[in-house]
């Protein structure tokens, strides 16, 4: 099977075309950027207590901004988190809700405003919902319901474990009612629990909590790894091939990387660092399909002497445009599993990949490649003399 | 030929056999033996390959050593080493003094004496040998610590304070700690707990400074600062501070509002932080929770000479720069002593336990906590290995469908990448995160264009009329390059990330960087002698399958 047999596309004609789709959305991008949703960074980059919350049922988002207003934090962002069947919520907090002496203050405001609305207000009973195996042994010894005996320690140790476990692993970390732990621990267990310790609706799932030290060393640091990965390529490619290569490739991925972070801000979803930890890679990757049609070009230089530079170019594209597309739907595909199986935690990352391999392979074929004829027209009517980028090291490849 | 094809295919089984075997039990065979015996191979996978936090569950900390308490606090010694040293040496001054508390490393000595400048000098350059010595103006001279010691000292406190958290860590059975130093030069410490899921108390055992100090009590208690100034003409005395206090030797604790009263005491202390041998909870005469503890043996012999020197006169037990007990020296005491106050029983635990671990050298603070529970990382590892087994069976399918029989050949490459990459995270002890798994996604549709390369290559060669031996030699030698340079670039984003990145990060460079160099030798290596032996079997002249 094949899909693109003997393609002949004029690429080099519809440059305008191109040239008026990536201005539209990298010009799209900036000005989201500038007046509209600005760079939104997650709590990584900018700091401040994050806190997600699962219920047992579908939350409502109304009560826990109340409950998160009454403990007396300005500007709370709550939202939904991940798909309505997960019954999340995320609680996003400002930098200047936790001070650097006592980082975790917001948190136990948080947890503790919530324990006041979902809670029952159970005063001193064990919320078995966000409890440790360790308390809820400890509650087990006491009670000591199985009447266990010298190894008692051992049992309820075993048996509390087991409750963790099938509420962390089967139930998602929240247990709706005691009579789930049916078959899992013992049945007199489970009815000591009943008469003395609850079921909160809601268990917290994680925390993060950023400083503002470590939120500015996180960004000169995402911002330098950012640079120094560009560096490297054009490093790579002035080895390889001639310098103005090396530029164009380099325009072409920097292209990639504005329309990447534009499509965040356009969406207004935060760019993290497993994001930028996604946009590095695309930076390494979208140059691998430029170089295999550079490498085209430049075989082809050798071979056509009389065509002018862009039926070079064009023909190189089009002989290297099954392998193109094929290479980059390929790990597309495996990309797109990731964005829809992957999970929440990686929405983020996946979401980059996606848009950034879509437009790498774009830029490859239409940004890329144009900037060579362009270069080279625009060095024909400096000098008046047609010139083609010149070959430097004899290499052949596919 | 045939001798060749064979010798490379045994390779390739052993290639396979010895990473198959680092899946299972690549980092200790006797643990994953166990647990294969008892919970199956995806047990002894789970055994075997470590987790990140994200996906186990845990807190993840940073925290920041305030290194420039422990200069301060060299300094202090200094300032009192060298005030005793002038003194003897009959060199007159009007103060010693660190002038900047942001300059910890700069002691002034003020009004020295004209005629005795030479003998300052001398001093200076044979027992305070870590200064320069600089003169300023109206006879003062400033004593700069050399940056290379003050360097030197800045590292061993944080190394010390990693000391201190990794015993006070271990002595609360969390079990396989990370504890190291984070960043290049930032006095920062990386603590990583799995399976800790609530960590408020183990970071106030980390955070706790425990800085034990008995001075000589001078005065006191006063009801406030100023007070304390008034009974005292209005200024302290020069080798005495005020600290405050609160219901010390147990008075005031009954009712009333409990303020802090004020306790005059001497500014150098008889027994400092690191002299405390050990500590242990105890009781008061009253029956009420305490701590004792015991002195080493050096300094148990320097608290018995100030205290058979001293008696009459009363000591204060300051802790973290608080008056905890003053008491008065009856007789001569030796080498232990006992710390009062109001405690619960949980709280003489945590104490004696910090203290036995020794001090802190400076104090630390948070700047990030993550804490992952345990449900979330099993809803990742879920979710992840559901994206890789569709990602993977996607392309798979895809690769048969187009290519046919090479469909087969690259399939099977593919699942040999994937068996080396997970058995080098078995082998090598590397930490599987969530980002990690996303790596491994990537290399399988990073992988395969590898083999598209390839085939698409032979495929024009074929086009071109080649015979398929000669289409398979053209298109591996010609695609080559291009693969090189796929992984080239690839590999280098990975590890500026890898240079860069912190924790989950760290783990997709690494799953993503073996992945792709696995690939080298499964898309390029092994995918060759598959082919070869199809060849091998074909007549001359039948076509491939591609």
């Amino acid at each position: 099977m094949e899909l693109f047999k003997n393609t002949n596309i004029d690429f080099l004609g519809k440059k305008w075309y191109f040239l008026g789709f990536s201005l539209l959305f990298s010009t799209a991008g900036i000005l989201s950027m500038l007046f509209w949703h600005g760079i939104p960074l997650g709590v990584d980059f900018k700091g401040g207590t994050d806190v997600y919350v699962k219920f047992t049922q579908p939350p409502d988002i109304d009560a826990v901004r109340h409950a998160i207003d009454a403990a007396g934090f300005k500007n709370p962002r709550i939202q939904p988190y991940d798909v309505p069947a997960a019954h999340q919520v995320l609680i996003a907090l400002e930098q200047k809700e936790s001070n650097e002496q006592a980082l975790d203050q917001a948190k136990t405001q948080v947890i503790d405003a919530l324990e006041k609305r979902f809670g029952k207000n159970q005063e001193g009973r064990l919320d078995v919902n966000n409890a440790s195996a360790a308390a809820i042994r400890d509650f087990l010894l006491q009670s000591d319901a199985m009447h266990a005996g010298t190894d008692a320690n051992q049992r309820y140790t075993d048996q509390a474990q087991a409750i963790v476990r099938f509420r962390d692993q089967n139930k998602g970390g929240v247990l709706a009612s005691f009579d789930d732990l049916n078959g899992v621990a013992n049945p007199q267990l489970v009815a000591a629990l009943k008469n003395g310790a609850y079921l909160s609706a809601f268990a917290v799932r994680n925390v993060e909590i950023v400083g503002p030290q470590v939120g500015k060393q996180l960004q000169r640091q995402a911002w330098l790894a950012t640079a120094y990965s560009l560096a490297g390529m054009l490093v790579y490619l002035a080895f390889r091939f001639e310098w103005i290569y090396g530029v164009a490739a380099v325009v072409a991925v920097f292209h990639d990387t504005l329309i990447t972070a534009g499509a965040f801000s356009l969406t207004n979803k935060e760019i993290t660092l497993t994001v930028i930890a996604a946009i590095l890679t695309l930076i390494g990757y979208s140059m691998n399909d430029t170089i295999v049609v550079f490498d085209r070009i430049r075989e082809n230089i050798k071979i056509m002497r009389r065509e002018t530079l862009s039926e070079i170019v064009n023909r190189s594209i089009n002989q290297t445009l099954s392998r193109t597309v094929l290479t980059s739907g390929l790990t597309f595909l495996t990309v797109l599993s990731l964005y829809l199986f992957g999970g929440e935690v990686l929405r983020g990352f996946s979401f980059a990949l996606v848009i950034g391999i879509l437009i790498g392979t774009y830029s490859s074929i239409a940004v890329a490649a144009p900037m060579l004829v362009a270069y080279q027209d625009w060095r024909a009517r400096k000098t008046g003399a047609t010139v083609v980028p010149g070959v430097r090291r004899g290499k052949v490849s596919a | 030929m045939h001798k060749k094809l064979r010798g490379k295919t045994i390779f390739i089984i052993a290639v396979l056999l010895v990473f198959t075997y680092g899946i299972f039990f690549g980092s200790d065979f006797d643990r994953s033996w166990q647990a294969m015996k008892t919970g199956g191979p995806l047990a002894a996978i789970e055994q075997n390959i470590h987790r990140g936090l994200d996906l186990k569950g845990g807190t993840h900390l940073i925290l920041q050593v305030a290194v420039n308490e422990a200069v301060a606090a060299d300094s202090q010694r200094t300032t009192d080493a060298l005030r005793d040293e002038l003194n003897k040496a009959g060199v007159t001054f009007s103060d010693i003094v660190v002038p900047d508390s942001n300059r910890p490393d700069v002691i002034q000595v003020k009004g020295v004496a004209p005629d005795k400048s030479g003998d300052l000098r001398r001093i200076v350059s044979d027992s305070f040998s870590r200064y320069d010595l600089q003169s300023g103006t109206e006879n003062g001279y400033t004593l700069v610590m050399k940056p290379s010691e003050a360097q030197a000292l800045k590292n061993r406190a944080v190394q010390q304070a990693i000391d201190t958290i990794r015993g006070r860590v271990d002595t609360l059975g969390v079990s396989e700690p990370v504890i190291q130093e984070h960043g290049l030069g930032d006095y920062q410490i990386l603590v990583q707990l799995p399976g800790v899921d609530d960590p408020a108390r183990v970071k106030d055992i980390m955070q706790s400074t425990a800085m034990l100090e008995i001075h000589q009590s001078l005065g006191g208690p006063f009801p406030d600062e100023q007070s304390a100034l008034q009974a005292n003409n209005g200024a302290l005395p020069p080798n005495a501070i005020l600290l405050p206090g609160r219901n010390v030797g147990g008075r005031g604790s009954e009712g009333g509002e409990q303020r802090d009263e004020y306790y005059l005491i001497s500014r150098s202390a008889v027994v400092a932080g690191d002299d405390v041998r050990s500590a242990q909870p105890s009781q008061d005469r009253n029956g009420r929770p305490a701590v004792s503890f015991y002195l080493t043996g050096t300094a148990g012999r320097r608290f018995e000479q100030f205290t058979s020197a001293h008696i009459g006169d009363s000591l204060a037990i300051v802790l973290d720069k608080r008056v905890r007990e003053v008491a008065r020296i009856n007789d001569t005491i030796r080498d232990s002593g006992i710390i009062e106050g109001v405690f619960t029983p949980q709280q003489t635990k945590d104490l004696s336990m910090v203290l036995s671990s020794g001090a802190l050298p400076a104090s630390i603070h948070y700047l990030e906590e993550r804490t992952v529970g345990p449900s979330l990382g099993a809803d990742s590892i879920r979710e992840g290995v559901m994206a890789a087994i569709v990602g993977m069976g996607a392309v798979m399918l895809f690769m048969l469908f187009y290519y046919r029989g090479a469909g087969i050949n690259a399939d099977l490459a593919l699942i040999l990448n994937l068996i080396i990459l997970l058995g080098f995270l078995g082998f090598s002890g590397a930490t599987l995160t969530l980002p990690g798994i996303a790596g491994v996604i990537l290399t399988i549709g990073m992988g395969v264009d590898s083999n598209v390369l390839i085939f698409e290559r032979i495929r024009e060669e074929l086009r071109a009329g080649k015979a398929p031996a000669a289409a398979v030699d053209q298109g591996f030698g010609r695609a080559w390059v291009t693969i090189l340079d796929t992984h080239v670039t690839t590999i280098v984003s990975a590890f500026i990330l890898f240079i860069f990145g912190t924790g989950p990060v760290r783990g997709f460079a690494v799953t993503l960087t073996f992945g792709l160099l696995a690939n080298l030798f499964t898309a390029v290596y092994v995918s060759r002698v598959i082919f070869d032996a199809i060849l091998n079997r074909k007549q001359r002249g039948e076509a491939l399958s591609i």
